[in-house]
């Protein structure tokens, strides 16, 4: 913790931030009063995350702003007002309910950042359907076990992508009636559709029906450390915590440039590239091309962002680059940066301040907390490496279990155990999907226990320090070790397999497998990189291993169980320690 | 240095990350990464791989502009010569 901590001075700002004073916030606040800033559907029929991102702005008179803007690869501009956004999705809902996709019903997307992409997310919310987006480097396996899991209808996706990925494990999830091709002005056999002819036929004018805050909007993907990956549920009262983090962390002004560069196939992607943007009425900028230094830079400059929001594995490949953005663009309009997806290091945060004019400000949450739960505020001083303070209405504590149901708070600082955050906030998940069990271990007492070990200092900022589990933490994103293992011992040599996060200094942490072969298999050059190819295109290039190595046999312990975090000692040189206290044989 | 023992060389790059990739499917004007299914991390190595190999100095500014097939062999024909 030797970094300076980083002071400001919002008087000489020339917007003033939503959230001067940090403590009055907290001492104040009420989820009430946020409910009261959200215009709710009319006639008192409920919430609505669709009704609040897009609707409303129109309803107010508001409806020729620029909704969307979107860069496609080749540099093309096209944008969308808050009223093309309301009548695109609801054409879309009104696509489902003719195709007789009712309530609740899952609509899955694996697609790259187009505009046909943001109406499907808004129209299903309409509908009332839950919006389920894959991520598109995802491989076959990981996209066919996660539209089985979620019970998906349809999909959204591009030719390219169906072809490619879901058409040859489509006789397996009889439950998905119908594709929607992005690409696609004919419709194919097997009720694979076209969705613009399908957009085309559709009114729209579309009347939200009555929303119960807690019906079902949204279902996420993320990894655990055993078993399949798991699908986390959240409902339309997140829109809550979407739009009190736009404003108290992100700092939203209507009159904003805002470019969040997550993809919508993770969490980020959802919450912040489309909800809580739109629900401040800015214009939320989309890039479809992926990461590239200059083309970044440029995006910034160009598009006149006020605020960015991006991530640590983005923000290390620039600072790797050499790139001096602010010497060579004009970066005056950028007011605030963020970041998410792991714990940015100091020297990030440092970077900003010279490379960018401004530091970065980290922030902690999860698939599971729906929005950010602990942030770096933009009037509050940054301690570089810290995640920040908790969010109004949040209650974060450092714990240790004492059993199944119990944990003791620890109030000293500076000791690290298990980051905690007090159960009730509207965007809490309310389920893994199908899996009760497994939902009710995240609990104890009143406490929602992150699986992330943590440590608080005496003014109440919180430092990550590490998993509690073996989850791999790879560009942001989680990978569970057990995913890999599994697609590799589907290969005939391989006996056993072991799977680590590796740390990696652009990417935070890579995935490592350790191979011990069949007694008839032998290790070399060509088997290792046949390995690599198998797990590549079961798994995708999100999922797979970078790095394979033989090992002759595996630790484990005495019930067979392999040892990941021996395997993580050795490979980072740690002492083993006590083998015995690891994992219980 | 021509053409072809460019892409003989691109191609080899590739496989140490992409080793289950299919050249034949891959058109020369089709973007690779999104062919291939190589992420931003690993075609930053490849491309520092190709530096190495060649000894080709490819700053990053250029990154950009290397898509495809064609616009790799290209470039580093220009490059070499």
């Amino acid at each position: 913790m030797g970094w300076q901590p980083i002071r400001k001075d919002p008087s000489r700002w020339r917007v003033a931030p939503n959230l001067p004073d940090y403590h009055q916030a907290r001492a104040e606040f009420s989820w009430n009063a946020v409910r009261r800033e959200l215009s709710g559907l009319p006639d008192g029929r409920g919430l609505n995350i669709a009704y609040e991102a897009v609707d409303r702005h129109v309803d107010q008179g508001r409806g020729d702003r620029v909704a969307l803007r979107w860069l496609s690869k080749e540099g093309q501009v096209e944008d969308f007002s808050y009223t093309d956004l309301r009548d695109r999705s609801n054409r879309f809902a009104n696509l489902l309910r003719n195709l007789g996709i009712g309530k609740g019903e899952r609509v899955f997307s694996l697609s790259s950042r187009i505009p046909e992409l943001y109406c499907a997310v808004l129209g299903t919310l309409k509908n009332l359907s839950v919006f389920c987006p894959l991520f598109s480097a995802f491989g076959p396996e990981p996209i066919a076990q996660r539209l089985e899991r979620g019970d998906a209808r349809v999909l959204v996706t591009s030719e390219r992508l169906y072809r490619k990925k879901v058409q040859a494990l489509r006789h397996a999830l009889p439950q998905l009636e119908y594709i929607l091709l992005t690409d696609s002005t004919a419709d194919q056999p097997d009720n694979v559709l076209s969705l613009s002819r399908l957009l085309q036929e559709s009114e729209t004018q579309f009347s939200i029906p009555q929303t119960d805050p807690e019906d079902m909007a949204l279902l996420h993907f993320t990894s655990g450390t055993t078993g399949k990956p798991k699908g986390a549920v959240h409902v339309h009262n997140a829109v809550m915590t979407h739009y009190l983090t736009g404003k108290y962390v992100l700092d939203l002004h209507p009159e904003d440039i805002f470019w969040c560069t997550a993809d919508c196939g993770w969490v980020t992607g959802t919450s912040y590239g489309i909800i809580a943007p739109l629900t401040h009425g800015v214009t939320n900028l989309v890039d479809e091309a992926d990461f590239e230094s200059e083309r970044w830079c440029r995006n910034l400059e160009e598009q006149r962002v006020n605020v960015w929001y991006t991530a640590p594995t983005a923000i290390r490949m620039l600072m790797r680059s050499g790139l001096k953005p602010r010497e060579k663009y004009d970066l005056s309009h950028l007011r605030l940066v963020h970041s998410v997806g792991e714990p940015l290091n100091p020297e990030a945060v440092v970077w900003g301040v010279e490379a960018l004019g401004l530091p970065i400000h980290d922030n902690w949450w999860q698939t599971e907390t729906g929005g950010i739960m602990i942030a770096n505020y933009p009037a509050m001083e940054i301690r570089p490496g810290s995640m920040g303070r908790p969010l109004p209405g949040i209650e974060a504590a450092i714990v240790h279990r004492i059993s199944e149901s119990e944990v003791e708070v620890e109030d000293h600082p500076g000791c690290e155990g298990e980051l905690a955050l007090r159960q009730g906030w509207p965007s809490m998940f309310r389920a893994y999907l199908h899996d009760e069990q497994r939902y009710r271990k995240c609990f104890a007492g009143d406490w929602y226990i992150t699986g992330d070990l943590a440590e608080r200092d005496a003014d109440g900022y919180f430092w990550f320090v590490g998993r509690a589990d073996d989850i791999i933490k790879t560009s942001g994103h989680m990978v569970g070790p057990f995913e890999v293992e599994s697609a590799l011992m589907e290969h005939p040599a391989v006996a056993e397999v072991g799977v680590i996060g590796k740390p990696e200094e652009m990417i935070g942490e890579l995935v490592k497998a350790f191979v011990a072969l069949k007694s008839d298999a032998v290790a070399s050059e060509e088997l290792r990189l046949e390995l690599l190819g198998f797990a590549r295109k079961k798994l995708g290039s999100a999922v797979a291993p970078k790095e394979i190595e033989f090992v002759a046999n595996l630790p484990k312990t005495r019930s067979g169980k392999i040892m990941r975090r021996l395997l993580k000692a050795r490979e980072l040189g740690l002492p083993e320690g006590d083998t015995s206290t690891l994992e219980n044989g | 240095m021509d053409a072809a023992a460019i892409r003989g060389i691109i191609e080899k790059g590739l496989l140490q990350i992409a080793p289950e990739a299919e050249f034949d499917d891959l058109q020369p004007t089709e973007n690779i990464r999104e062919e291939l299914d190589i992420d931003s991390f690993d075609f930053l190595n490849f491309l520092i791989g190709l530096n190495e190999e060649l000894g080709v100095d490819i700053p990053e500014s250029d990154y950009e502009k290397l898509i495809t097939m064609n616009d790799l062999t290209a470039y580093l024909e220009e490059k070499l010569q």
